[in-house]
């Protein structure tokens, strides 16, 4: 007996309610711009400089005593947060400890380390510092800068390839989806205030990757059936192409889903954030493949003829063998 | 038909049973580290009995590459130092005076009398001449005095001075192209000089790279914290011998042109002014030792080259029972008075030290002084306990993704699955051989890059094996269904997998650190989920077709 998620045939119209599903996408995306103005994001040190420290004691952690104890050392905002993970025993209690940038130093002093843990061990003999990363406001300007660089190169990247390989309506489809899904990730680490740094930024473009790996294999078949149904209308065309592909989506949506799954539960503290993004964007990446990449392709319409005499000006096809 | 011609068989098998060859190591990871380190001992000519054994736990017939560990799994410190290169402009043109004033004297019936002017810009030399109606004539005299740049490519057409008149003042300057040339040579020797003193301390595989136009990165595994590092390396040790003028205890006491206060370390509350030019500097030493003095307090024994021990007993003899400082980053470590002449050229530093300071001392004498200060822009120390933490939270979900993700392709495909599996492993082990292969740095990102490579790997054949499917449908028999499938799933694998590589390599060109890390797992997983995807579970469907000729498909 096969596990199947997908049925074998299946024709669902996926745009029977393309005015609520694309609207609902846009909402999604105003709400989500305007959390990111209200609320901004959680930036990490990477982005805003100063130090964060993890530490880790046997007693309990008490946020208001630790404050009490850093804060006669005149290092301004302090910034103290508990961690928790299944994996860490009864007598293990994390903690963040964030100091802000500190006037006339790049990185923080070796002596205003040993204050804050000489402060906290005041507190709790077995506390130690199993982390401290300091980032100075020079390199965390040039950090911002070069993450915005990236994903705006990614997405230029990506939109010249997609031309390239297709037809401009298919770059601005997948494009669409793309910022779709920047958005959407941006909007849920504002509303849940999940620290924003570095590695976000790598789970964002994995997220272009990957949501751009299922807009294209519906492309993929797009065109191809742009080709084999010449008098069917777009709307025909496109909901055929993605029901066929539909089984395909499922699948990879799953397996991925169940690797990052298995990352969130068990990968350790350290990276949760991460890899929530990432589970975040496959959601929102198979969910925007089809109701906005393809819902735009289908406002923006396409050329129907692609014979091979006109078949040449764009959108080369791999080893398609026609026999 | 399906048709693989045996050479691309073989190529096939061999390049799969390679991979699994050069992965194996990273299984027994700990074993075949030790085996390493005892190899590179015994070549060192340090092996031991332990050494031996250790040797021989790894059969030396089996590669031994592995997966470098970042410092966020392997615990250690890392730290972006910036080296302030404009001071070594200062140091430049303040030793050019002597030669400026020479030049000039020679010329004095001229030019008339000649003295500096104290100057806002440490890096300018300013002369003023009684003669001012000679000062362009002057200008050209100092002029003579300035030396082809050298750079690395060799000499140059540039000139290292620049001399113009502003007023009544000369003033001296180092040219563009000497700058350019001056840093160039500042940051190798800070590169040379971190390397000294961190190969000293004996830390094992440390990175120590240029980053930018002056910036170096230092990472140094296993190291307790980025303290410890920042203390080793951010000491500049620049070593100078003073005369003294005079003592004072009003730290605010401005000193006469030319000359400089000091602290003293070992008697707070005092200060020394000192002439500014120093007799002799630490760059002239040629050994420094840890030892003890006459009255058994710790103490660091040196040795000048011949060039300083000459300067030293030459003024040495010239000043008995003057006092004299011995300056070691702007501090006063120690201002004995000079009892007699000093020719041989060695000496002993004496102070308030510990035994481990003047270990350290010496250390950092050895290996000379840093050129310029550095200030450190980014620090990050991970412990070693969150490190292996971090390694088996990783592995553990590593192991877990895979069981989901092998058990659900397996119900879903059935025989298909075992192919479709058999390729995951493959591909995993792929991953980990290149990286063994090209020594990549496997960091905590890099582990998350290729669980998602375990749950996006499996894509390619998924593709496939629907495609076939639906080839079923419509194709006649199996035969043709298998190679249809392979054909049109082709350009959507291509399409989707090219799209994300392009952002893997966006990635690694624009991230650091353990972005970078992981855009080189996902850009290998790509690499070789196609690989697997298009070759492997292809020639294993033919296989299977092979043996079987089954009438029809359930994919």
């Amino acid at each position: 007996m096969r596990l199947k998620l997908v049925p074998q045939d299946t024709s669902v119209d996926f745009f029977r309610h393309w005015k609520t599903t694309f609207g609902g996408s846009v909402v999604a995306m105003v709400l989500s711009i305007v959390a990111f103005a209200v609320m901004g994001l959680n930036f990490g040190i990477d982005f805003r400089g100063g130090t964060s420290i993890r530490t880790e004691a046997q007693a309990p952690v008490d946020i208001g005593e630790y404050r009490a104890a850093i804060m006669p050392l005149g290092f301004g905002d302090v910034a103290i947060t508990e961690v928790f993970d299944p994996a860490f025993g009864a007598d293990r209690h994390v903690a963040m400890v964030r100091i802000q940038a500190q006037e006339g130093t790049e990185a923080i002093t070796t002596e205003q380390i040993s204050a804050v843990r000489d402060a906290l061990q005041g507190l709790d003999p077995t506390l130690t510092f199993a982390a401290v990363d300091s980032v100075g406001p020079k390199v965390s300007g040039e950090l911002i800068q070069s993450a915005i660089i990236s994903v705006v190169l990614a997405l230029a990247a990506v939109l010249f390839y997609i031309w390239l390989r297709f037809e401009w309506q298919f770059s601005v489809g997948a494009v669409a989806a793309l910022v779709h899904d920047i958005v959407l990730t941006i909007g849920i680490f504002s509303v849940l205030q999940i620290r924003f740094d570095l590695a976000i930024i790598a789970a964002l473009l994995t997220i272009v990757g990957y949501s751009l790996n299922d807009t294209v294999v519906v492309f993929d078949r797009v065109r191809e059936n742009l080709i084999k149904y010449k008098k069917r209308p777009l709307k025909e065309v496109l909901t055929v192409s993605i029901n066929e592909t539909l089984s395909r989506t499922v699948m990879t949506s799953v397996t991925t889903l169940l690797a990052l799954l298995a990352l969130f539960i068990l990968g350790g503290d350290v990276i949760r954030g991460f890899v929530f993004a990432m589970i975040w964007g496959v959601i929102v990446g198979t969910y925007s493949s089809v109701f906005v990449a393809s819902a735009v392709l289908l406002r923006l319409g396409v050329k129907r003829d692609w014979s091979k005499n006109s078949g040449d000006t764009a959108g080369t096809q791999f080893g398609v063998k026609e026999s | 038909m399906l048709q693989i011609p045996m050479w691309k068989r073989v190529l096939i098998w061999s390049i799969c049973a390679l991979a699994l060859l050069f992965a194996i190591p990273n299984l027994f990871y700990d074993r075949v580290e030790r085996h390493n380190d005892a190899v590179a001992m015994i070549e060192a000519g340090q092996g031991d009995a332990a050494m031996q054994d250790a040797r021989a736990a790894w059969p030396s017939f089996l590669p031994s590459f592995l997966v470098n560990l970042g410092l966020d799994l392997r615990g250690g410190a890392h730290l972006l130092a910036e080296v302030r290169v404009s001071e070594v402009y200062a140091d430049r043109i303040d030793g050019m005076w002597p030669s400026v004033r020479d030049r000039l004297r020679d010329d004095r019936d001229v030019v008339g009398a000649v003295r500096r002017i104290p100057s806002d810009d440490p890096g300018e030399l300013r002369v003023r001449i009684t003669n001012t109606d000679a000062i362009d004539e002057a200008a050209s005299f100092v002029r003579e005095l300035a030396q082809p740049t050298q750079s690395i490519s060799g000499f140059s057409q540039a000139r290292d001075l620049e001399v113009r008149v502003e007023g009544e003042d000369i003033v001296v300057t180092l040219s563009e192209a000497e700058r350019v040339a001056t840093d160039e040579r500042t940051m190798r020797l800070s590169l040379e000089i971190i390397r000294r003193r961190v190969d000293e301390a004996g830390t094992r595989e440390p990175t120590i790279q240029r980053q930018g136009s002056d910036r170096i990165l230092i990472q140094v595994p296993g190291i307790g914290s980025a303290e410890e590092l920042k203390e080793l390396i951010g000491t500049t040790a620049r070593l100078t011998f003073h005369p003294v003028v005079n003592v004072t205890s009003n730290p605010d006491q401005v000193p006469e042109p030319r000359q400089v206060i000091y602290p003293s370390i070992d008697e707070p509350g005092s200060y020394y002014i000192l002439e500014q030019t120093p007799v002799v500097t630490g760059e002239q030493l040629v050994d420094a030792q840890p030892g003890m003095d006459q009255n058994n307090r710790p103490a660091v024994n040196f040795r000048f080259n011949p060039a300083g021990g000459r300067a030293f007993g030459i003024y040495t003899a010239e000043n008995i029972g003057n006092p004299f400082a011995i300056v070691l980053d702007g501090e006063v470590i120690s201002a004995p008075v000079i009892q007699s002449h000093i020719p041989g050229g060695s000496g002993i530093i004496t102070g308030r030290f510990t035994v481990e300071e003047t270990s350290q001392l010496a250390v950092l004498l050895r290996a000379g002084a840093l050129p310029a200060e550095m200030d450190f822009l980014e620090e990050r120390t991970v412990g070693p306990e969150l490190g292996q933490d971090s390694i088996d939270a990783g592995r553990i979900a590593a192991m877990v993704a895979m069981v989901a993700v092998l058990g659900f392709m397996l119900a879903s495909y059935g025989i298909f699955g075992i192919i479709a599996n058999i390729a995951l492993l493959l591909n995993i082990s792929m991953i980990f051989a290149l990286l063994s292969l090209i020594g990549a740095t496997l960091t905590l990102p890099g582990i998350a890059g290729i669980v998602l490579t375990i749950g996006m790997a499996v894509d390619a054949t998924v593709l496939i094996f629907e495609r076939i499917r639906e080839e079923m449908r419509t194709a006649k028999g199996p035969a043709r269904a298998i190679e249809l499938g392979y054909d049109k799933a082709l350009s959507a694998i291509l399409d989707a997998n090219i799209t994300t590589f392009i952002t893997a390599l966006i990635l690694f060109a624009m991230g650091s650190g353990p972005v970078r890390g992981f855009a080189i797992t996902l850009g290998l997983g790509i690499l070789t989920s196609v690989f697997t995807a298009l070759m492997v579970t292809r020639l294993m469907m033919v296989i299977y077709f092979e043996r079987r000729r089954p009438k029809t498909l359930v994919i």
